[in-house]
């Protein structure tokens, strides 16, 4: 994972980047509630100019999801 | 310190009536208001020139805040400009009375995309600024007629009991956010709309009114600017009644 996308995660979570892995779980490790995951999803949209439709936010559960679907979507350097 | 001092507001269709008033107010406690108006720019302009003159800050910007898209922009340009905005009243709203019977749907659509979705317009693009910024108050100015209902007002009626729904929603989903949401529901208040009332028409209403009288728009600013200032920071989602006990 790519210190840029760590340090997205980790300003919008208000939390550590080294606390972040591909297995960290949002709600269960992170501590991120829906706001917070809102906030983090505009904030990727925003860096990496793509667009998250809501409905597939219930299927990003861990940083290597979000990871994976950035992938999906084309995003290189994750 | 004045309580509102170093506060950025926004207070929408504040060129006239309860607006002006409550822009007055929140001035005159410190904060920094934007006058905000749709089309009667020398209205707006005079509030703002009454506020300086009593050594306040205010600053006007024409918005119809039922168009999306504009008032994005106008938030936008506010904070970059202020760098923050803590407070947000939303008072712009407009009536086209009709029984429901009569009542045209343009009537219908034109109050709703006003006074409802104006609100959550703004409220929208106020969010992702105050969410980030972890703090924020929220004013919408809903109405005795959307709590009671008011023959002659099926749209504005609906309209201002939509605010009370947006009002305790938004308050939820911001509430861990430190930002509080509260509507304040005006009964009948003197401005230009009510003075053109008939004498008859006038002591027919003082009649339903409890306390048997009017109330002024300042009684409606100093709720706002109370709601606004940190003396207000554990009420939210709250619809406050001002009208002289009408709707108890």
């Amino acid at each position: 994972m790519s210190e840029k996308m760590k340090s997205i995660i980790a300003e919008q979570l208000n939390i550590d980047a080294s606390e972040i892995t591909l297995e960290s779980n949002f709600k269960d490790d992170l501590n991120a509630d829906s706001l917070d995951l809102f906030e983090m999803v505009m904030a990727l949209e925003d860096n990496y100019g793509v667009e998250i439709p809501s409905e597939d936010l219930e299927k990003l559960l861990t940083v290597g999801d979000v990871v994976n679907y950035l992938k999906s979507k084309g995003v290189d350097n994750l | 310190m004045k309580r509102l001092e170093g506060k950025t507001a926004l207070v929408t269709g504040a060129g006239r009536g309860i607006g002006a008033a409550i822009a007055k107010k929140l001035a005159a406690d410190g904060a920094i208001v934007y006058v905000n108006y749709a089309i009667s720019s020398e209205a707006a302009k005079q509030v703002v020139k009454e506020i300086e003159e009593k050594g306040g800050t205010a600053k006007i910007c024409q918005c119809d805040v039922s168009n999306y898209d504009s008032v994005k922009q106008m938030i936008e340009d506010i904070i970059s400009e202020e760098g923050k905005l803590d407070i947000l009243v939303n008072n712009a709203g407009i009536t086209k009375d009709n029984l429901m019977m009569r009542m045209k749907p343009e009537e219908f659509d034109i109050v709703i995309d006003t006074n409802l979705k104006g609100t959550f317009n703004t409220m929208q693009a106020v969010s992702k600024y105050m969410i980030k910024k972890r703090s924020g108050r929220i004013i919408n100015i809903s109405s005795v007629s959307g709590v009671m209902g008011n023959a002659g007002q099926i749209n504005y009626a609906a309209s201002k009991a939509g605010v009370i729904g947006m009002t305790k929603t938004a308050a939820r989903e911001m509430a861990s956010r430190n930002i509080t949401v509260n509507a304040i529901a005006p009964g009948y208040i003197k401005t230009d709309m009510t003075e053109a009332m008939t004498e008859d028409a006038k002591s027919k209403v003082n009649a339903i009114i409890p306390l048997g009288y009017q109330g002024e728009a300042k009684d409606i600013a100093n709720m706002a600017a109370y709601l606004a200032g940190e003396e207000g920071r554990y009420i939210t989602g709250q619809v406050i009644k001002i009208d002289g006990g009408m709707s108890m």
